[in-house]
């Protein structure tokens, strides 16, 4: 192939000059030029190598179908592989580089693995696996081994860069009555009809330019119709996107757009969005998304200078480009002669091979006068020339039987093997496609949805036809939405004058030809009869085994020949042996529009209390603790973590530390039956719960295991305050709204999220009441008779801040939670600080939260896992026998009522100046292998006790393993500690000092 | 994407919701026998058409709601409030 630009002609602004760089040399094209249609008029030929053989591929289409093209866009960070030249516009400073290849694509070394070819063929991955035939055949993959790192290297398709995407992508949402998917001669003729009866339209074109096929055609009427329906549209308020795909169709009118916005430009602002992802919600869609040009399985049908006719066609007439000088055109059908007449016009030599024996004169005889040489019965069987076609050996018969010919040399080979029409869309949507033995092609069946399909997309092929068909569509959408009865009729299927030849592949016997059906894949006619010999008789299954429809282009111009070689390998027809489904996106979308602005700090939200900014002036570090910012540990200068913690715990055991506990979840219970409601959901008995008084309280999933576990503070017969733990606030205030709206309606109670309204820090220590004392109005109000353990206060701080108090601990110290208004949580540590320190106290975070409760050995998420009963906790003897509750039945089952169940142990070293870590598998000292016994939840250095120690489950508990070694095994990290098995109250087992 | 008409709310996507389950499912009595709950809790169809099932409004009204809908489709075809006192509320209203 030898392209050059025309001297005139196309839709190219040829006074716009554009300078890109293709594989390191700088080219020139015109605004208005893809990379294909630039690349073939600087008489480009090989664009890339193919994924396993490393054969030249030049151009093979005009549009997203293809196959051959596929090159890299961009360097760094923005490098982009697997853009298909034919899509991408050029700008000045493009950057593009073809793909698959060392060290180009003129030269590549990989073009070896072509010599390796047979072992390549279809299952070559599967049989590898198996181990290679025929030294390794059963024995695994050893050879495999070796070579895959190899193969890999070789095969392949571009290469993604590795750095951080550097631009930013949008998601959007957009609302509409009419969206219509295609802006041909049928899509504007739809979007035109719903929007002239008021409806609001969306449309929708992949391509950077609307019209479609009126792109494609010379005639000034076809220009003058598109001009007149944009003008319209414009009139009406449509809005009309371009660069714009729908990727998908969802249900309920939901469709999946994606805007490229910045693709095209050489400097696009930097608050551009590259690309906008937009959920689009309809009411009715019509799908004008017009039919694609597909090929013939024939020798050597891959090489560089064979494309479509209709892409021949769309070189010369929108882009200004002669594809080729010497040129023949394969067809089975009517729709080359077009393209042959255009390519004649320019002054090209053309040769016509139609595979049919008879056409009408009338067409015959115009191309002739046309200068078209016309051979009827021919068919093109084998292409030679390496890196480019330079002869055709033809082939002459029927589809039936061929026999080999004369050889024809040409630059340019273009097939036309008939048409596809793009359902892929509405194969979204479920509506499996059927075939249409008229057109030899798949088109829509009768199907239940609020979608029209229009135009080529339902195999009609005439520009007039299409546009009517177009008008039919949107007058059915108007009238399905206005809820009128339909009366425009439209056109039927068709429109070809001599029927279309069933030919898919060319072969003579005896001769052995390499014919390409997915060249992306690199899958030939004789991978289909393979995977056929060896017994895969699905249409889904030969997909897989062969990789058929697999690449990028998902099968859009290989699939058709795939089921037809199956079907006659089988002795079935194409209807029989049906189609894959094709499944969204329609093309390739980058992960990046996936993602959108959610990524980095942005991934997910972000919670910070209301003394976050209290805190970090304190000197905290912060951690993560879901979506919540929390303080980790406050060091003082010079100290490491494990020094801070150590510091802040004993401080608290001796004095008094702060700790904010904001992020517990709150949740207000009001109403006549709040106790009701309170008694049945928590485990332990809460009816009696006086006003003025709190309680730690356990929930049960209906299953019996544990859900949560918190505390309920009653203020009045019908007020309590319920804080649940960080993790599972939003769990438990979704089970107790369904529990009081689809189980229990009748109870008169109401339960309200206050987790943002109140802000909180927990006072633990010896002198923990005297900071009280110091910082509320009455410091009587706080004494030990006004409020002893477990009881709870309204009052106001000495700044007037009303506040309130439960002496409650979770540190195992004499403790209170005080909680303010979220926006007096500054003022209340104005106050309590000042107050801690001098009692010489510490500001404390979740570091030493976890060893003040590890010594302890109370509870968190983390021995709460999903899987724990109560029991199992240590906490079954808090469950209430007097009453029923959520999950009392179901605790009972036998297998949650087994004596040998994990149950909660505290773990301490053997020798006492060892640690070990969280995630360590307790095993029997003879048995250290498998699931072991048990595992290690939390680890902490306890400064009361001098010595690691630990919180974890071992079946049956401690009582079953004391006085023997366990070994707390951790292969694969620091590995195994001997440890000893103790009670999980490690430090004060029987409370005293909480009760102070 | 489900469309699901909040009949407090209006339509709105189903990401706006989290599905609850079974919405056909009579809870036992808190006192009930063991059997009834493991056949409430574990005995689950696994319906093919039309199944009534609760979802919950949780990024709108958190209400509840129990919706018919095709398993198959996607096709909703009812919706209404969880809460009875509130249904019928709603249903005199219309
Ligand atoms: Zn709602």
């Amino acid at each position: 192939m030898s392209g050059s630009r025309l001297p005139d002609g196309g839709r190219i602004n040829r006074s716009v000059p554009v300078e890109f760089h293709w594989d390191n040399r700088r080219v020139s094209g015109f605004k208005g030029d893809t990379l294909a249609s630039a690349l073939m008029a600087h008489g480009e030929t090989i664009f890339g190598r193919s994924f396993k053989y490393h054969r030249p591929r030049g151009i093979m289409s005009a549009g997203v179908e293809e196959s051959g093209a596929i090159v890299t866009v961009g360097r760094g960070a923005r490098r982009d592989p697997n853009v298909k030249a034919t899509t991408q516009e050029i700008y000045n400073g493009l950057y593009a580089k073809g793909q698959n290849a060392w060290p180009n694509v003129r030269r590549d070394l990989g073009a070896v693995n072509s010599l390796f070819s047979r072992f390549f063929s279809a299952g070559f991955y599967y049989k590898t696996f198996m181990g290679i035939p025929p030294m390794e055949w059963g024995k695994g993959t050893g050879i495999w081994m070796q070579y895959e790192k190899l193969i890999r290297k070789a095969a392949g398709m571009g290469v993604a860069s590795r750095e951080p995407d550097p631009d930013i992508y949008d998601h959007g949402h957009l609302f509409c009555d009419v969206l219509v998917v295609g802006s041909g001669p049928a899509g504007l003729a739809a979007a035109v009809e719903a929007a002239k009866a008021g409806l609001d339209v969306v449309l929708v074109e992949q391509d950077f330019e609307i019209g479609g096929d009126y792109l494609n055609q010379s005639n000034t009427e076809a220009e003058q119709k598109r001009a007149a329906a944009i003008a319209e549209l414009e009139k009406h308020g449509a809005r009309v996107m371009t660069r714009t795909t729908a990727f998908g169709l969802y249900d309920y009118g939901v469709a999946g757009l994606l805007e490229r916005v910045t693709d095209h430009l050489s400097e696009p602002a930097s608050h551009m969005p590259r690309q906008r992802f937009l959920t689009l919600r309809t009411r009715h869609t019509i799908l004008a998304t017009g039919a694609m040009e597909r090929t013939v399985a024939f020798g050597n049908n891959d090489t560089p200078g064979i494309m479509t006719a209709a892409a021949a066609n769309t070189y010369v007439n929108r882009f200004g480009v002669l594809p080729g000088k010497q040129i023949i055109v394969a067809t089975n059908n009517d729709s080359a002669y077009g393209p042959a007449l255009t390519l004649a016009k320019t002054g090209a030599e053309v040769t016509l091979l139609d595979s049919r024996t008879s056409i009408p004169g009338n067409i015959s005889g115009l191309l002739e006068t046309k200068g078209v040489t016309v051979k009827t019965g021919a068919a093109a069987l084998n292409a030679n020339g390496k890196r480019g076609i330079s002869s055709l050996d033809l082939a002459t018969g029927t589809h039936a039987h061929w026999t080999a010919a004369d050889t024809q040399e040409c630059d340019l080979l273009l097939v036309s093997g008939g048409w596809s029409p793009v359902v892929n869309l509405l194969s979204h949507r479920g509506v499996r496609p059927v075939w249409n033995t008229d057109n030899l092609c798949f088109v829509a069946p009768e199907y239940d949805e609020p979608i029209q399909m229009a135009g080529s997309a339902c195999a009609i092929w005439g520009t007039s036809d299409c546009e009517a068909s177009g008008q039919a569509a949107g007058a059915a959408a108007v009238a399905a939405i206005k809820g009128q009865s339909v009366s425009t009729p439209a056109p039927k299927a068709g429109g070809w004058e001599t029927p279309i030849d069933p030919l898919y592949e060319v072969s003579v016997e005896g001769k052995h030809l390499k014919s390409f059906i997915d060249p992306q894949h690199d899958v030939t006619a004789d991978d289909v009869r393979l995977a056929h010999q060896e017994g895969f008789v699905s249409v889904e299954h030969l997909k897989r085994y062969t990789t058929l429809g697999m690449a990028t282009d998902q099968g859009k111009m290989g699939n058709i020949i795939g089921l037809a070689l199956m079907a006659e390998a089988l002795g079935k027809e194409i209807p029989q042996v049906g189609t894959t489904t094709f499944r969204p996106p329609y093309t390739p979308i980058s992960l990046g529009a996936l993602t959108g602005r959610g990524k980095g700090a942005h991934f997910k939200a972000l919670r910070r209390t209301p003394m976050h900014e209290w805190n970090l002036a304190h000197g905290a570090t912060m951690t993560e603790a879901g979506l919540w910012q929390r303080p980790w540990y406050f060091a003082r200068e010079g100290e490491t973590i494990t020094e801070a913690y150590i510091r802040e715990t004993i401080t608290t055991r001796e004095t008094v530390g702060l700790v904010d506990v904001t992020s517990l979840g709150k949740i207000a219970i009001q109403g006549p039956d709040a106790t009701e409601l309170i008694n049945r959901v928590y485990s332990n008995a809460f009816a009696k719960l006086p006003v003025g008084k709190a309680r730690y309280g356990i929930m049960l999933r209906d299953d019996g295991i544990v859900m949560d576990d918190g505390t309920s503070w009653r203020f009045s017969e019908t007020d309590y305050f319920m804080t649940t733990t960080t993790a599972h606030a939003a769990k438990v205030m979704v089970f107790l709204e369904e529990l009081l709206q689809t189980r229990w309606s009748n109870l008169k109670v109401h339960v309200t999220s206050v987790s943002e309204q109140w802000a909180g820090s927990a006072v633990a220590g010896p002198k923990s009441r005297a900071v009280l004392e110091a910082c509320v109005a009455d410091p009587a109000s706080v004494s030990n008779d006004a409020l002893p353990f477990m009881g709870v206060i309204e009052t106001t701080l000495k700044n007037g801040v009303p506040c309130r108090i439960a002496r409650i601990s979770f540190s195992g110290e004499m403790a209170y939670e005080m909680y303010v208004e979220s926006d007096y949580a500054q003022s209340m540590m104005d106050l309590l600080w000042p107050a801690a320190q001098s009692f010489d106290g510490c500001l404390y975070g979740t570091e030493t939260l976890g060893a003040l409760r590890i010594e302890k050995g109370h509870v968190t998420g983390v021995e709460l896992d999903g899987r724990a009963t109560i029991d199992d906790a240590g906490l079954g003897k808090m469950a209430s026998e007097q009453k029923s509750y959520i999950g009392s039945a179901l605790r009972k089952r036998p297998d949650l009522t087994r004596t040998d169940r994990p149950q909660l142990v505290g773990i301490f070293p053997k020798d006492k100046t060892e640690k070990f870590k969280a995630g360590s598998v307790l095993c029997a000292e003879d048995k250290v292998e498998g699931h072991g016994d048990g595992w290690i939840t939390a680890v902490t250095h306890s400064p009361s006790l001098g010595h690691w120690i630990g919180l974890g489950y071992i079946n049956g508990g401690y009582d079953q393993w004391t006085d023997q070694t366990v070994v707390a095994a951790d292969p694969v990290r620091t590995g195994n500690t001997n440890v000893e098995i103790v009670s999980p109250h490690m430090v004060d087992p029987s409370g005293e000092r909480m009760r102070g | 994407m489900i469309r699901i008409n909040c009949p407090f709310c209006g339509e709105r996507d189903h990401s706006d919701f989290t599905y609850g389950g079974d919405g056909s499912i009579v809870y036992p009595e808190l006192d009930a026998p063991a059997e009834e709950w493991v056949e409430a809790i574990f005995q689950r169809e696994n319906i093919r058409g039309v199944q009534t099932e609760t979802w919950h409004h949780v990024s709108g009204c958190r209400q509840w709601l129990v919706v018919e809908r095709d398993t198959m489709t996607h096709e909703i075809h009812s919706i209404k409030a969880a809460h009875e006192g509130v249904a019928k509320v709603l249903e005199a209203g219309k």
